[in-house]
């Protein structure tokens, strides 16, 4: 006898007790505390805040500890909870120049003004296993682990002006004429905006904006990037408060900023020159910083009087396939059932055989004739 | 076999110069045929090794294939030996090949490279290993593997002068500075990787063995010594590289391709030689401005 799949409020119970089981492992081995995550991985927590757009390490780390660490459905997780909390207003803009710096670098040259720091960085190490932190005492190099934060503090009050001053890069204007977009409030609009499409590519998927990002370096849509700042720290948040008229500092967030320049040579009216990109991601998230940096590049070219042909230069092919939450969950939905769907399909699909089956056949009687 | 295995000797955490012996025979092999037919592409089983792809890991693993403990390695990455690459990667092959390291370029036997070659005039008993990202000189207006391969089989690049005769047109200039195509013995366009064109007349008959590595598009090709290599251009137009008004501050080289210094925020800045070692051994030579 064929039992139709009914009564699923049993099994979800079920399946949700099995959820907590498999998330717990086993029982012998010590429970992951949230903080564990938030101080030990920290890097995921930092994707999450950014793809969750909420700033909340704690949460986030909850979130991460609540998905088993598929970071995807934790970031949902941190959206879902970010609907719930009600928006004062908005600060004023982040002041980078005035970061307590953990890591700065410029590649255009050898050294800039204010310095370089190396700062956290996996790019240099080799990628060998370190068989050491099985046992977990020591950290990558056989030093011991440091009992508190002995790292002073580089307060560096320098903005990347020195590339303007180059004269040959396109001048980074602040735009007070209009109120600053919020696309999780309204919906995103085409043509977009920039700041429409910066705040949509910080929320965007890591790995899709990494993969754009590299098919424009190998050749679908080429536009030449430098980096010519990253710079990794923390920065004060700054809210105006009109009730009193005064600015109040109500914390302090960290931070990757990332600004390429890009050759730009194409308007015949405009002066050849370097075009930017930008990228500004909560927590240490370069790989992030630099694919934003240079897709927000890439989206411009209207601007530019640049020919719009590959996937990377094309806002709402890149706009509206970003998101994380929403392509897993339409991916998903081809679990969900669909039988009435294709049933009716079906039924289509017998018809348009028969039709077929019906001309098949006299043309076959007819062959048989004429031979 | 067993040498094959690297089964013998003291038991090592690794296999000399990392790659296992099968791999460095493989890539042996795709060198040898790189040499023989010079500029060509050659297509080879590129290994995940611990430094990312896009950092040097087709230079790495040419350089893994050839080096031998008598070698005396160099590495340089924008032409300096203590940028951070550069440093990250000597320190691999002196712990995976155990050899000599040098900063000097007259001393190295292999010399591996990111964007520059040597000023100094490379010998007939040094290899120079470059770090390609993208070894298709055709990929900036073609994207299509299946094609770009077809045009070099039959040799026809005139898209290539298309695009430096649609730059002359539109903006009085060919707007390549880097990554300059070179067509190499008269047969395959080649990219020198992004070196600044600058570089270019060096590979010109040179005496030493060039190798150049693409990990990530997993590619060798090579330019034996004394082969000819043309940057490509028009008679009315010939190829030029880069000039400087002012000398180099430290050693003032005049014919040595230069950094800008950014000296304060006023915009002040200098002009020092790149390649380090040049430049050091100018100034131990009693050159001074």
């Amino acid at each position: 006898m064929i039992t139709s799949i009914k009564g699923g409020e049993k099994a979800i119970d079920a399946s949700h007790q099995l959820l907590s089981k498999r998330r717990r492992g086993d029982p012998n081995v010590a429970q992951l505390s949230v903080e564990q995550i938030r101080e030990q991985l920290s890097l995921a927590v930092d994707r999450v805040m950014n793809e969750g757009s909420l700033y909340d390490p704690t949460l986030a780390a909850l979130a991460i500890k609540q998905a088993e660490g598929d970071l995807i459905e934790a970031i949902y997780l941190l959206r879902a909870y970010r609907s719930t909390i009600p928006r004062f207003g908005f600060t004023l803009p982040l002041d980078t120049a005035s970061m307590i710096v953990r890591r700065r670098i410029s590649t255009t040259h050898k050294d800039v003004p204010g310095g370089q720091f190396l700062g956290p960085t996996y790019d240099y190490t080799h990628r060998l296993i370190d068989f050491a932190l099985l046992d977990g005492c020591d950290d990558e190099d056989g030093l011991p682990l440091p009992d508190s934060d002995q790292v002073e503090d580089l307060h560096l009050h320098h903005d990347a002006g020195f590339i303007s001053r180059t004269g040959l890069v396109e001048e980074e204007l602040p735009d007070d004429s209009q109120e600053v977009a919020d696309i999780t409030r309204s919906p995103l609009t085409f043509p977009s905006t920039r700041d429409q499409r910066l705040q949509n590519l910080v929320r965007g998927d890591e790995g899709f904006l990494m993969a754009l990002c590299y098919s424009t370096m190998r050749g679908y849509g080429r536009n030449h990037p430098y980096v010519a700042e990253m710079r990794h720290g923390d920065v004060s948040v700054v809210m105006e408060i009109p009730e009193i008229d005064l600015e109040a500092g109500i914390g302090t967030v960290q931070i990757t900023e990332c600004r390429t320049i890009h050759l730009t040579v194409g308007k015949s009216e405009t002066p050849p020159r370097y075009t930017r990109g930008y990228g500004l991601l909560f927590g240490h998230s370069e790989r992030k910083a630099l694919s934003v940096a240079v897709v927000d590049r890439a989206l411009r070219g209207a601007e530019f009087g640049e020919e719009r042909r590959y996937p990377a230069q094309d806002e709402e092919f890149v706009l509206s396939h970003s998101d994380s939450v929403a392509a897993s969950g339409l991916v998903q939905h081809l679990k969900l059932p669909h039988y009435v769907d294709f049933q009716a399909e079906q039924q289509l699909l017998r018809r348009l055989r028969e039709d077929y089956d019906k001309r098949a056949s006299e043309a076959l009687a007819k062959e048989n004739d004429d031979a | 076999m067993l040498d094959d295995l690297a089964l013998n000797g003291e038991a090592e955490e690794y296999s000399y110069g990392f790659l296992d012996e099968q791999t460095k025979r493989m890539i042996r092999r795709a060198i040898l045929k790189a040499v023989s037919i010079p500029g060509y592409q050659v297509p080879f089983g590129d290994r995940e090794i611990p430094l990312p792809p896009g950092w040097g890991t087709g230079g790495i693993q040419v350089t893994a294939s050839i080096i031998g403990k008598t070698d005396c390695l160099k590495v340089i990455d924008q032409g300096a030996d203590d940028t951070t690459n550069a440093v990250s990667i000597r320190r691999f092959f002196a712990r995976v090949a155990r050899v000599n390291t040098t900063e000097s370029t007259g001393e190295a036997t292999i010399v591996q490279s990111r964007h520059r070659i040597p000023e100094r005039p490379l010998q007939d008993d040094q290899i120079l290993v470059m770090q390609v990202p993208q070894p298709e000189p055709l990929r900036r207006l073609v994207t299509s593997e299946v094609e770009t391969r077809k045009l070099h089989a039959f040799a026809r690049y005139g898209l290539m002068q298309v695009r430096l005769y649609e730059d002359i047109a539109r903006y009085g200039n060919i707007v390549m500075s880097h990554d300059y195509p070179v067509r190499v013995h008269d047969r395959y366009l080649a990219s020198p990787s992004p070196v600044p064109k600058f570089d270019n007349p060096k590979l010109h008959r040179s005496r030493a063995l060039t190798i150049f590595g693409a990990g990530r598009e997993r590619r060798i090709y090579a330019i034996p010594p004394f082969t000819d290599v043309r940057s490509i251009d028009f008679d009315d137009h010939p190829f030029e590289r880069q000039k400087w008004q002012s000398c180099c501050a430290r050693c003032g080289a005049e014919d040595s391709y230069l950094d800008e210094m950014l000296l304060d925020d006023a915009g002040n800045t200098q002009f020092v030689c790149s390649d380090t070692s040049y430049c050091n051994d100018r100034l131990s030579e009693g050159a001074s401005r």
